[in-house]
């Protein structure tokens, strides 16, 4: 009885170490803090009816963000804790972690970075910009909008959970590779909390994809044909359609090794039959394009700022989007370069090879592209551009260490060594982050009201990219010196200048996260001074800037009729940017906390298997079921705003001008 | 307006079964990689019962034939023929997942199980989450008759039998491929 | 797809045409496709009944696979309506799932079919080539 209930959970499960522990206290200290927060200024309701139940994909976009920047710091520090056992542990010296500790620590790190903190900044940008620059509304399904989101959240608090209860985590990388992940090496609860993690998160994140595909074919302004989108959208369109195609390997090869773990099957075991490599095989299907699936936005976003910036239309928009389209299509067929050490032999490693060496020339297009764009244009070197320019320098010098990985002799070499890992992160950190920092301060008078502070944007800027080298290059030096990767302890005592030298990039990147910090805090102390008055602060060249900032909750009060590319820069070059002499009745989808149920029975049901709980794990499922039927068979899910509630707004808007 | 929301439910949940079937792509590579290692134990040809199997494929076209007629009679308004091939929908293919669980059951006591061999975990987890997806099918075609017998037919109702029709023809598509590699070429080979 | 919904625009006695005309396009395809099993399954026990002899390998395997890619399709345009104009953006995105499929399936079984062979003991090698058919 008690084993239906409580399954493998016990009392000795709870915190007792001094990392569970201290784990454990820092979020109940950030959630008490929030609490006393919320009962002081009475803002629960607040936050219930204007946040959380909404299906806004503006708010929804700004909680991704926020949750995503949380678990951005989270990853951090397990990099912070990293570094610092790698600069200490050098010859005699062991380091303050032990070797198990330290690989569940760089698992999560992985993981974290990966799932939770880039995919939550893309997903959060995806949900901000895309309706707005495709003008319309909302996205087609505002309910799996909220779904989505919400299952990212249950993924985030159960890949935490492990603090409070069982103590441990996955050890065996960030991918979990077998047979170390099988029942036999890892008995424990660790695999599961990452397998389940991963899995919720992934349906979340299956779901959006889903969701934004179907808005940019079937949302559209009208007019506003395919080729007349904005490369950000474009971007979104083949982020999308890669998230469709390879999220369910996803699901399936965790789906499979559960299958090993809890029914004692033998897809991945080292006995019985079972085929550990093929595992390997089918994540890296998966997770191949899933780097491109967080690169792509970010190149979309480079697009926009390079254009704007110069005040220049986009150079070869056709070459550009023909890139993106190759940039997918190749993504999907250069895995195996990931295992090319594997033992496939020279044939199949030749194939990949080759086409992995193909990807940098859709790459160079855009790059290219973005050149021209800025020759002859009168450029403005706000600091998103700054963060375009410090990508150019990084992602060019990491991409050149990826074709230098993509050929199998070299690979043999330098596979698993710290310059694969200085690779990955110039491509993570160099690409995909520095366009979501250049986005944020982009798009952040749009959906805030005022600008960030220009001054301290630059300094973190500068922090950011001398941290970087500081940090990377040693790691590339290293990795021709032979160091390997995920080692806890090293003997060669030439190294340590190396490891030291990049602690102090880590120091000097973690001063320029907090520079970031400061910048909001003083941009929100200085919000009056940096107001943005006009909707188009930058000189902006596609839809979303026509909308008043902060954009109003139904985005347009007319939707737009679109003619051509940059439809706000031929809209104001035209001047037909006035007012409307008749509006109409707006429908938006009402706000659900459907979303935030299920995801709470999702979030039940992954504990209980995490722990063998028969009996949650049941009620779990009914409650997911249920709760989607209720919702499905709801026909009371949109309200209209009448014309004249829609003029009134607009008219008081535009008298009270630039407050 | 509720034409578009026709067109982008249908295209979304479309979207979905594509996803579906990528997810049945990993399971039918993990089979095509799995199934020679069968660890001692018997291989696919000496375990198939392939007229048993014919039978069980012939069932399941049938219910997707009846599903059909099913979401045709509810567009054109005829319900009292649409409950009925509902009801012989779900009878078909109740009787093709009762068939396909004797199958298992026939493995099962003769020691091969799940357990055995990867070959046999391959099998089971493609053809099982072939069943299970019938399985929740019949869930939902439950739920689906619950509803129209409170609702009646209302736009909304129709567009969510079409959905259950596209979804049941679906895994019939599937169910042609299973056939095809993991029971025919099973025994051929 | 959205067949159902332009069905929706009739009324009266065109709908009992309407009604007997699709069913009679359904049961097309329901016969189709059971003759395309029935093919498939005849030719597979004929070539185990006669201990490979009668169809070898060669013939029966692609045959199937031939039968199979034919149902589907039957299955696609009489069950699914997938010719229809509506569904535009249906075959694309089939057809691109499709082609994924095939890519997952047949770069697997080549990959690790070397990954199999050159991580091998050989011993083993030569007892897996006697196991299996093929």
């Amino acid at each position: 009885m008690i084993g239906f209930i409580f399954g493998k959970l016990t009392w000795n499960d709870l915190p007792h170490q001094w990392f569970t522990i201290g784990g454990t206290l820092s979020m109940m200290l950030m959630g008490l803090a929030a609490a006393l927060f919320l009962t002081r200024t009475k803002k629960w309701k607040w936050l219930w009816k204007e946040w959380l139940t909404s299906t806004d994909p503006k708010k929804i976009g700004i909680m991704y963000m926020i949750l995503a920047g949380l678990m951005f710091f989270r990853g951090a520090l397990d990099a912070m804790m990293i570094w610092l056992q790698q600069a200490m542990a050098l010859g005699a010296s062991s380091g303050y972690l032990d070797p198990s500790h330290f690989q569940q620590i760089f698992t999560s790190h992985g993981d974290i970075m990966v799932f939770f903190a880039t995919m939550g900044f893309l997903t959060g940008l995806l949900n901000l910009i895309m309706p707005l620059q495709i003008g319309t509304r909302d996205l087609s399904f505002p309910f799996l909008n909220t779904l989505g989101f919400w299952l990212y959240v249950a993924g985030a608090i159960l890949i935490n959970m492990f603090f409070v209860f069982g103590g441990e985590f996955a050890a065996g990388g960030w991918l979990g590779q077998t047979p170390l992940t099988e029942l036999l090496y890892s008995p424990g609860v660790g695999v599961d909390y990452w397998i389940w993690s991963l899995q919720i998160s992934g349906a979340g994140s299956l779901l959006s994809g889903i969701n934004f595909l179907v808005t940019i074919l079937k949302n559209r302004a009208p007019g506003m044909k395919l080729m007349f989108m904005p490369l950000f959208s474009w971007a979104t369109l083949c982020s999308s359609i890669l998230i469709v195609t390879v999220f369910p390997i996803l699901a399936i090869t965790l789906g499979m090794l559960t299958l090993d773990r809890y029914l004692g099957m033998h897809f991945f075991t080292a006995t019985a039959g079972g085929n550990p490599m093929m595992y390997i095989n089918l994540i890296w299907m998966w997770g191949h394009p899933e780097v491109y699936i967080l690169i792509l936005p970010s190149f979309g976003i480079y697009s926009e700022i390079v254009s704007t910036f110069s005040h220049k239309k986009l150079a070869g928009y056709i070459s550009q989007v023909v890139a993106l389209i190759l940039i997918s299509l190749l993504a999907l067929m250069v895995w195996l370069h990931h295992f090319f050490t594997m033992g496939a032999g020279a044939d199949v490693n030749a194939f990949f090879g080759i086409t992995t060496m193909f990807i940098a020339i859709p790459t160079g297009v855009q790059i290219l592209n973005w050149m021209f764009t800025m020759f002859r244009g009168r450029i403005t070197f706000d600091s998103p551009l700054y963060w375009f320019l410090g990508f150019i320098s990084t992602f060019t010098f990491g991409g050149m260490a990826g074709v230098l990985l993509a050929s199998p002799a070299a690979d043999y070499q330098l596979h698993n060594s710290l310059f694969l890992v200085a690779h990955f992160h110039t491509m993570i950190v160099g690409g995909a982050l520095f366009g979501i920092f250049s986005g944020i301060t982009f798009w952040f008078p749009k959906f805030i009201g005022f600008k960030l502070n220009e001054k301290l944007g630059k300094y973190a800027f500068w922090l950011w990219l001398i941290g970087f080298f500081l940090s990377f290059v040693p790691l590339y030096i290293l990795g021709f010196m032979g160091a390997t990767r995920r080692m806890d302890h090293y003997t060669n005592p030439a190294w340590q200048p190396l490891f030291m030298t990049s602690v102090i990039g880590f120091i000097v990147i973690a001063l320029g996260a907090g520079m970031q910090v400061l910048q909001i805090i003083v941009s929100i102390w200085q919000r009056k001074k940096n107001r943005d008055t006009t909707g188009d602060p930058w000189g902006g060249r596609s839809l979303e800037w026509s909308t008043p900032s902060p954009v109003p909750f139904y985005n347009f009060a007319i939707i737009p009729r679109v003619t051509g590319r940059d439809a706000f820069w031929e809209m104001k070059e035209k001047g037909i940017v006035s007012s409307p002499d008749k509006y109409e009745d707006i429908e938006l989808p009402k706000n659900t906390a459907m979303g935030i149920y299920v995801a709470f029975f999702a979030l039940v049901f992954a504990f209980a298997m995490v722990w063998h709980m028969t009996l949650f794990a049941i009620l779990g499922l009914l409650g997911i079921i249920v709760c989607v039927v209720l919702r499905t068979f709801d026909e009371d899910t949109t309200y209209v705003i009448p014309a004249a509630e829609v003029e009134r707004i607009e008219n008081e808007r535009r008298q009270h001008g630039g407050d | 307006m509720e034409e578009t929301k026709n067109e982008k439910t249908l295209l979304g949940f479309w979207i979905y079964l594509m996803t579906d079937l990528t997810m049945f792509a990993g399971l039918f590579a993990a089979y095509a990689v799995l199934r020679t290692n069968t660890f001692g134990g018997p291989p696919m040809r000496d375990i198939v019962n392939l007229p048993f199997v014919l039978i069980e494929t012939l069932v399941l076209l049938l219910s997707s034939f009846t599903s059909g007629i099913a979401v045709l009679s509810a567009t054109l308004g005829r319900i009292k023929s649409m409950v009925l091939m509902l009801c012989l929908t779900f009878l078909l293919g109740a009787s093709f997942l009762g068939m396909e669980l004797y199958e298992f059951h026939n493995l099962f006591i003769e020691g091969n199980t799940f357990q055995r061999s990867g070959f046999l975990s391959s099998y089971f987890g493609l053809v099982g989450t072939h069943g299970l997806h019938i399985f929740a099918g019949l869930i939902w075609l439950m739920i689906l008759l619950v509803f129209v017998a409170r609702k009646g037919l209302t736009k909304g109702m129709v567009r969510k039998l079409t959905l259950f029709g596209i979804f049941w023809h679906f895994l019939d598509i599937v169910w042609i491929f299973i056939f095809t590699f993991v029971y025919l070429m099973g025994a051929a080979l | 797809m959205d067949i159902y919904l332009y069905l929706c625009l009739f009324d009266g006695g065109s709908i009992m045409k309407e009604y007997y005309k699709q069913i009679a396009f359904y049961s097309v395809g329901l016969l189709s496709a059971a003759i395309l099993t029935l093919v498939a399954y005849i030719l597979t026990q004929i070539h185990v009944n006669s201990y490979h002899e009668v169809i070898p390998h060669a013939v029966l395997i692609p045959s199937v696979l031939i039968l199979a890619f034919l149902q589907m399709c039957v299955q696609l345009v009489f069950f699914l309506h997938i010719t229809n104009k509506s569904s535009r953006w249906n075959v694309v995105f089939f057809l691109m799932t499709f082609g994924g499929v095939l890519v997952i399936i047949i770069a697997s079984v080549w990959i690790m079919y070397h990954l199999n062979y050159n991580m091998t003991p050989v011993q083993i090698n030569q007892y897996i080539q006697d196991q299996s058919g093929l």
